[in-house]
């Protein structure tokens, strides 16, 4: 006899249950369950969004090199349990071709988005030559807490396309896990949970979306959402729960299986430009000019 | 000797306005025309100096802004965005040098208008706005070379909303981006500053720009919300309140224009025990002083460290005794005159909470004329974290004063702030410098100086301070694809 997984969630480090005591049933591809998950509630996503907000000043003021050394940690653990997540992605309904590109193109982009992390800020920043006597510069900075809504197509790939910029950046996340495909990024909580991440930079629930993003969406304490081919009627919405604290609300729609469906504009979504302006004393005869 | 005694006395010096020419009336300025509004109604402008009439301006409504808009498309489609860009700059350029020659009208008329000292718009906001245009007129033919990630396209029709107080220079944030970057414009002025808006249309035709590349309407609101409704603008860009900037915001929801917010603040002005007294003193003054705090950055929430606050806060009041206070177009005038009415009545409301609220209030006692908006530079000691006056834009010459004993608390405090735009940081260490610039969350920091502007130099806010920046290569981001 087969012994099945609990899926719980993923908030603070801790794989705690929802608080609501609920679960929903996922579906194989033929329709027969393969597992219990948590159908988390607007409390779970407030809770989350608490883990992220402790987590952002530490992960924003962590230098880049050691942000960047800690997404190559996930893709190593990433990559000692493709077994794990292939078995998950064909239960999902994937070929087992479709599910070793997957998890192959998955690792590659954590690799891509490691090497970014100490890059993206010298070509985003700036001096800038003002016409007086100042030095002034302008660098990219976190925009604090992310909430990511899961794209629905793909329950790995996506989830670390999506992902991995936002936190690269310095951001913490909020994650709604996809609804049909939730396996994979709870096993992807696990993977990150044993990398040097530290807890609350990345949060991930499961359940319903239309019970948990509104929340999310109008939450004060949250800066930015993603959404990725998501339908118009969703965008909109999202927007307009945006509106009270003036979240950037990015959307893309992408095939994250390209190799253009990744680069530095992924990061830069989720950055600020800080412009600086410090004086520069006037006095003396010297010059540079020998 | 007492704070506000004034032992300099200088004989008035008034800027001459005979040579200035302002129509009695102001048409639309749409495909290269000028063409009355629809409904053929008009509304006045003053100047809040006097309260004097200085002319009548169209009021634009949705027909004419549909107008508006269709010039504009037709001119994006048919000129402006199969031009050369090395000849779209020259036009920009072009536009630069005719501001230049007519600096000292639009200082004039930006300060008859709009009621900020002459000594201000001749020096700051007219310059600024001609070097703006200077600046993003280079852009135009090198857009590639500034994001050579990707494949740059501009937008299209780019609807663009402006405040009252920087009325010139605000046009000139919005257009001459806009334009670099390839897109038409329709531009709307605020309701009562329109004129510098108007005189650049002037300019703007004299210049041999394409008609509709750039459409100027007037109005209120009403017509600012025709704008942001129009299905066929691609891109709204918006300085103004950010109350405004959340109805835009809900407007936009679902459509796919793309936006960029420059909006409200209260910005937190940090003084640390080892500044340079002296010069934190000036730099305070200009913080919450310049433009009558009108001044979306304005270093409204002043933190003092504690050891040195009865210093700082005699001295400041010391320094407020020595500013003048009265007509615009006097050369001395430090403090000109509110720009509305509405305005004045907004600050006196909390100018009155203030002083509710149980906070101290000290006021520089001069004499304000008789006619006119004007309001005495103000500031508030014994305030708390939580006072209306310290949390909520006064944008008025209303600073609060707090004291804090450590670095930390400092940070948290001015960090405390639905709001993000700017702060200003006074020490004599660099590395305490980069300490708190690197921690506190806002947009543009200003560290031993304050409302320093440039068109190299990025503005724009974090959290409801809006979002996209103004000004330098990050500015040509929100006018292209």
């Amino acid at each position: 006899m087969n012994i099945l997984k609990t899926y719980k969630i993923y908030i603070a480090g801790q794989f705690p249950r929802t608080e609501s005591g609920r679960t929903y049933v996922v579906n194989d591809a033929a329709g027969n369950p393969i597992a219990n998950v948590c159908q988390s509630s607007k409390k779970d996503i407030r809770n989350a969004v608490q883990a992220a907000r402790k987590a952002f000043g530490p992960w924003s003021e962590r230098s880049a090199f050691n942000r960047g050394q800690i997404l190559y940690r996930i893709a190593e653990m990433l990559g000692g349990r493709k077994a794990q997540f292939i078995e998950e992605l064909i239960q999902q309904g994937q070929t087992i071709e479709r599910a070793q590109i997957e998890i192959e193109t998955s690792i590659d982009r954590i690799v891509y988005y490691a090497g970014w992390c100490d890059k993206f800020q010298q070509i985003l920043s700036s001096v800038n030559p003002v016409n007086s006597s100042h030095f002034n510069f302008s660098v990219a900075e976190a925009t604090g807490v992310v909430g990511v809504l899961a794209d629905e197509q793909t329950g790995l790939l996506g989830l670390v396309s999506q992902l991995m910029p936002v936190i690269a950046g310095g951001n913490t996340v909020v994650f709604i896990a996809a609804e049909k495909s939730p396996l994979c990024a709870i096993t992807f909580a696990e993977v990150l949970a044993t990398s040097d991440l530290p807890a609350g930079v990345v949060n991930i629930v499961t359940g319903f979306a239309n019970e948990m993003l509104p929340t999310l969406a109008e939450h004060m304490d949250v800066n930015a959402l993603y959404l990725s081919n998501a339908s118009n009627e969703i965008v909109k919405s999202t927007q307009l729960s945006a509106v009270d604290n003036l979240k950037r609300v990015v959307v893309v729609n992408e095939d994250w299986n390209q190799e253009k469906a990744q680069g530095i504009a992924f990061i830069s979504s989720f950055q600020e430009i800080k412009t600086t302006w410090h004086p520069i004393e006037q006095i003396g005869g010297a010059t540079s000019s020998y | 000797m007492t704070d506000s005694n004034n032992t300099w006395e200088y004989a008035p010096s008034l800027e001459g306005t005979s040579h200035i020419q302002l129509k009695e009336k102001y048409d639309l300025f749409i495909d290269g025309k000028w063409i009355k509004p629809s409904n053929n109604r008009y509304f006045d402008t003053i100047n809040p100096a006097t309260e004097e009439k200085l002319a009548e301006i169209a009021w634009a409504t949705e027909d004419d802004v549909d107008l508006a808009v269709m010039a504009a498309r037709k001119a994006y489609v048919e000129v402006w965005s199969v031009m050369k860009a090395s000849e779209r700059a020259k036009y920009i350029f072009r536009i630069a040098r005719l501001m230049q020659e007519h600096a000292k009208e639009l200082a004039l008329i930006e300060t008859l208008d709009g009621g900020k000292p002459i000594r201000e718009s001749r020096d700051i906001d007219v310059p600024l706005a001609c070097n703006h245009f200077f600046y993003y007129a280079g852009w135009a033919d090198k857009l590639q070379d500034a994001f050579p990630q990707r494949n740059i396209q501009s937008l299209g029709v780019a609807g663009q909303i402006i405040p009252w107080n920087f009325p010139l220079l605000m046009a000139a944030w919005k257009i001459a981006p806009a334009l670099a970057a390839g897109n038409t414009v329709v531009l709307k002025p605020a309701e009562s500053t329109s004129l510098t808006a108007l005189k650049l249309a002037e300019i703007i035709e004299a210049s041999g720009l394409p008609a509709g590349v750039v459409n100027i309407v007037t109005g209120n609101g009403d017509t600012g919300a025709a704008i942001v409704n129009h299905p066929d603008v691609d891109k709204i860009a918006f300085t103004g309140s950010t109350a405004v900037g959340k109805l835009i915001q809900r407007a936009v929801a679902g459509t796919a224009k793309k936006v960029s917010l420059e909006l409200g603040g209260k910005s937190a002005n940090i003084v640390l025990e080892d500044a340079p007294i002296d010069q934190a003193v000036e730099g305070i003054v200009n913080g919450i002083f310049f433009n009558q705090g009108h001044v979306c950055c304005a270093g409204s929430r002043l933190y003092v460290q504690e050891s040195i606050a009865e210093e700082v806060v005699r001295k400041l009041k010391q320094r407020m005794g020595s500013l003048y206070v009265g007509n615009p177009l006097d050369k001395n005038t430090d403090i000109g005159a509110i720009n509305s009415k509405e305005q004045l009545n907004t600050i006196e409301k909390y100018i009155n909470i203030g002083i509710n609220e149980g906070s101290d209030l000290f006021q520089v006692e001069c004499d304000l004329p008789s006619k006119g908006f004007y309001c005495r530079p103000t500031i508030f000691t014994n305030v708390a974290q939580s006072s209306v006056i310290a949390q909520e834009e006064i944008f008025g010459p209303v600073l609060t004063i707090q004291t804090f004993r450590t670095i930390d608390e400092v940070i948290q405090k001015a960090n405390n702030s639905p709001y993000g735009l700017a702060a200003g940081v006074w020490t004599d260490k660099g590395s305490r410098i980069f300490n708190l610039t690197s921690k506190l969350r806002a947009g543009v920091i200003w560290s031993n100086t304050y409302n320093k502007f440039d068109p190299a130099s990025p503005f724009g806010g974090y959290k409801e301070s809006g979002f996209g920046r103004e000004g330098g290569l990050h500015g040509l981001e929100a006018y292209l694809k």
